[in-house]
This record gives structure tokens, sequence and C-alpha cells, in this order.
């Protein structure tokens, strides 16, 4: 079999790639395979932006139109004061500049947040430095969960560990 | 020095025994996103903040004695292939590699920890162990962010957790994932029907080679699909008992398939990829993936008298591009590379203690 972008040299390398379902295959010789980076074959990824997705997200959920945004941006209220990232970079790229635009943007977060992941609020991990009451708070939040689904699998004896262990917490909050 | 001496340095640390289950999971791992306070994500971020991430991190690792088998390593002091076989052990992404510079990538001496810098996000805190040990390396990673987080100013919100470059992370920022072997499964026809269900339940499947639910090698990956809402916890609990209900379809396929007639035609199909393996003078990588599925699942179920299931899963890494040049020591041809695999295959083989 010839090399299908020289035709001149035979073809050594056979590479096999699905996109989006569909699949593609090329044949190349050695020297096309390295000048087109074949040669690193299954460690390809397809190139199907996540981020792109997002940001087609972002439109659908806020149906915001873009001449109120142009408006909002002429005020100067669309741009992170800390990394400068405007909200039209963000819906182009899907992605955050800095910690701080997640305060900038919070008002559109929430309601992508919810889309992604079924949530808007953190539960799990507290730092830290970041003090006591937040992660006793958030660990109350987690044991109120668990001893709801202990109930309702009725795990008493599970359930009874965890409300003490609730009873406890929420006497740290005192 | 001798092969096999290059062969232990090659391989990935973390690849030993004892792996729990080890005869249906590959692997287990935990990756947390970290970012700092007052520095632009990477992506959005000039080459001083990138800088200023390295060092805060080099800054960090000095500063506690728990770090001291820990190497920081820049991506642009080392060359491609070097990259690329931290890519092929499974320690740093192929997305790191994008743009070497300002990059970089901590090390433990036994290869389970690895830190990403300058990734997505400023650092990927990564645990990796042999097997379902999943819980274990959380516990690994959540070790290494409690004492990073002593010295890094990390990006935290009340409401919204760790915060990430990219909101689908944010949250935990913690990707868990399991790689599970089912060519039994796959024998019966059943691979599909059980991975479908696991998105009900929060759970991403694909396959390790190559995209979808369709695999070369019947590697699968399951990992979560949310970090927001779950703790860090729950998403490990759920993964591992998903993970043990796959594995016990996959035990049930296989004693299926030793119980009836299949049984021949099962030892004929592993035995005779142990020959091609044994035998081969040359020998493609997407043909080595399918015969070392299929050699895995017969020396783990002891049907394939000297081949042994740490070898096996051993050459699941040694017939990779990168690590396969760094073995002979030059940079080899396509063709050349068919030649080698197949003499590395047979050489390691025989090295099988049984």
């Amino acid at each position: 079999m010839w090399c299908e972008r020289c035709k001149k040299r035979q073809a050594t390398v056979h590479v096999t790639k699905i996109v989006n379902n569909h699949k593609t295959e090329s044949h190349l010789c050695e020297v096309c395979a390295n000048e087109t980076g074949q040669e690193l074959g299954f460690l390809f990824e397809p190139n199907f932006s996540f981020h792109h997705l997002l940001a087609g997200l972002l439109e659908n959920e806020f149906g915001v139109k873009s001449e109120t945004l142009t408006e909002r941006q002429a005020l100067g209220i669309e741009k992170c004061p800390t990394c400068g990232l405007t909200f039209t970079d963000f819906r182009k790229i899907g992605l955050m500049g800095c910690a701080d635009c997640y305060h900038t943007f919070a008002e559109y977060l929430n309601p992508l947040l919810r889309r992604i992941h079924g949530s808007i609020s953190h539960t799990g991990k507290v730092p830290h430095n970041i003090g006591g009451r937040i992660r006793t708070r958030k660990e109350l939040e987690v044991l109120r969960r668990r001893l709801k689904e202990a109930i309702k699998r009725e795990a008493y004896e599970e359930a009874a560990q965890l409300r003490d262990e609730i009873k406890a917490k929420e006497a740290e909050l005192k | 020095m001798s092969l096999e001496a290059q062969i232990k340095r090659l391989l990935p640390g973390w690849l030993k025994e004892p792996a729990p289950d080890g005869d249906i999971v590959f692997s287990s791992r935990v990756r947390l996103a970290r970012n700092i306070n007052q520095i632009s994500f990477p992506y959005h971020a000039g080459e001083v903040q990138l800088e200023e991430v390295i060092d805060q991190i080099g800054a960090a690792l000095k500063s506690s004695s728990q770090f001291e088998n820990f190497v920081l390593q820049r991506l642009d002091d080392m060359d491609q292939h070097d990259r690329v076989v931290l890519v092929e052990k499974y320690l740093v992404s192929l997305d790191l590699l994008k743009n070497p510079a300002h990059r970089g990538v901590v090390l433990n001496q036994d290869e389970t920890v690895a830190i990403m810098l300058n990734e997505e996000d400023h650092l990927r805190i990564q645990s990796i162990l042999p097997g379902l040990q999943l819980k274990k390396a959380w516990e690994s990673a959540e070790q290494i962010d409690q004492l990073l987080e002593v010295k890094l100013d990390f990006a935290f919100d009340e409401e919204k957790g760790y915060l990430t470059t990219c909101p689908t992370n944010v949250g935990t920022g913690l990707r868990a994932s399991v790689l599970v072997h089912l060519p039994a499964l796959k024998m019966v026809g059943q691979v599909k029907k059980v991975l479908s269900v696991l998105p009900n339940v929060g759970l991403n499947v694909r396959g390790a080679y190559g995209e979808g639910t369709d695999s070369a090698g019947d590697l699968y990956q399951i990992s979560n699909q949310v970090t927001l809402g779950l703790s860090e916890e729950e998403v490990i609990g759920k993964i591992v008992s998903v993970t043990k209900q796959v594995i016990d379809q996959e035990r049930a396929a296989r004693d299926a398939l030793l119980a009836n007639e299949s049984r021949l035609q099962l030892e004929n199909r592993v035995n005779r990829a142990y020959g091609l393996l044994t035998h081969s003078r040359l020998i493609s990588s997407e043909e080595t993936i399918k015969l070392l599925s299929d050699v895995l699942m017969g020396a783990v179920m002891n049907l394939i008298p000297k081949a042994e299931g740490q070898t096996v899963k051993e050459l699941f890494f040694l017939i990779r591009p990168a690590i396969l040049q760094k073995l002979i020591g030059r940079e080899l041809s396509p063709g050349e590379r068919d030649h080698y695999r197949a003499a590395v295959i047979r050489e390691h083989l025989a090295t099988s203690s049984k």
C-alpha cells in the first residue's frame, strides 16, 4: 500500500481514529507520519471541545441577549477586576480567568453549575486554614444527608450513630 | 545496564504488587484540582505568574520534611521522549505536554504521587495505586493536599468550594477513576449492557484505548461526572461500590465461560495469544494490545501455565512507543518498533517466575 499523503513511499503507519462516532483511517509512510505527528498514535484525543459545549450551554440557559451584554460591558460591569477576563471571553472559551471570576460572574454561573452538576453548593472538604466553623457546618450538611439516607435504608444502628455525631457537631457550633 | 534492569527503571513505580482485585482492576487514581489565589489560571496567566506558581510549590516542598523524597522536574528541562514517557506511565496528561514551557511535575519516589504544575489548573495532585485501592489513593492525595495548603493560599469559596479553571471541576476538584479489564463480559456480549447503566448513577465510562464504549484491550475507565454537591467520601464510595458490582459481573462471566464447553475455546484463545506473543518477530502495537488482553485474562485465571498476571500488566507499558524507544536507547522507525516490540515481549514473558 502506498502512502496516501506523498503517494511515493510504502505506507507503514496505519492509524484508526474515531471522532464523534465517525471512523477515519489513515495510511502513511514513516516520513509523512512524522511530519503530521501521527507517531503518537493512540495517545491522540479526539478534537471535541468540551469548553465550546459549555459556552453553548450558557447561551441556551440564560437567553442573555448580546445587546444587553454589550451595554453592560460598556459600563465596565462585565470584566473581572483581578484578571481582566470579560464575560464575552468566558462565553467564548468556557473557562474562568482566575478565582475572583467566580465572584464577578456569579449571577450567570449558578444556572450553568446546576446544569453541569445538578447542584450549586459544595459539601466536601474545606481547607483547614479557612476556619473551623465553616468546616463544621459543611460536615453537618453531609452528616444530615447521610442520616436521611440511613433512615431510608432502615439502617437504624448507623442512623443512631450519625445522630450522635450530628449532636456533637451542633454543640461545637454553639 | 541489562535489559531487565532497564525495564525495571522504565516501568511505572506504582505498578507493583500487592494489587487488591488486581485480576480485574488495573489501577485506581485520584486527581485533585487546586489553584492559588491572586494568580490567574494557567491559560490566562503570563510567564511571570506561571513561574510564580512553580516557585511557590518549590518553596512549599522545601518547607516540610514529609516532601523529602519528592522531586520537582521542569518540563522544559526534559527531552520530548522523557516527557511522553511520563504520559505513558500515567503520571501526567498529554495536555501538560502541549506547551512544556513553564510546566512541571512533582514526583515522589515510587511515583504513586504526581503533581502536575500549570496544566489546566495551577496544581493537579494525582495519587495512583495498582488494583482497587481508590480509598487509599484518596487518602494519599488528601494528605498531600493538607501538607500543601499550609503553605499555599488555595482558592476556595464557602459556597462553591475549590475554584477551578473549568466550571466542570469546581467544588471538590476531585476526579476519581478506576481502570477495569473486562474481557469476559466482552466475549459474552454483555459489556455494553453493564457499562451503559453507569451514567445513570453519575459515572462516566470510556475505553482506555480509543474513545467511546468500545475499547481495544478491553480496558475501561470509570470516573465520577460531577464535582459539586457531593462530598469526596461520597464520590469515592460510589465508585468503589459500583466497581465492585462490575467486578462481580466480570467474575460471573469468567465462571460461565469456564463452566461450559466454552472452556476449551477460552483456553485455546488465551494460549494461542500467548503463543503469538512469545514467538512473533514483528508485531504492531494494535495487535499487541488485543493479545495482551487475552493473555492477561488467561494468566489471572491460571489457564496459561507459564504466564504471570503482573508480567503481562507490565507489558501494557513496555510496548508503548516512548518507553520502548527509551528501552532500546535510540529513536526507532515504526517498522523497527514492530521488531523491537516483539523482542521485548518475548524477553519479558520469559522472566515470569512461574
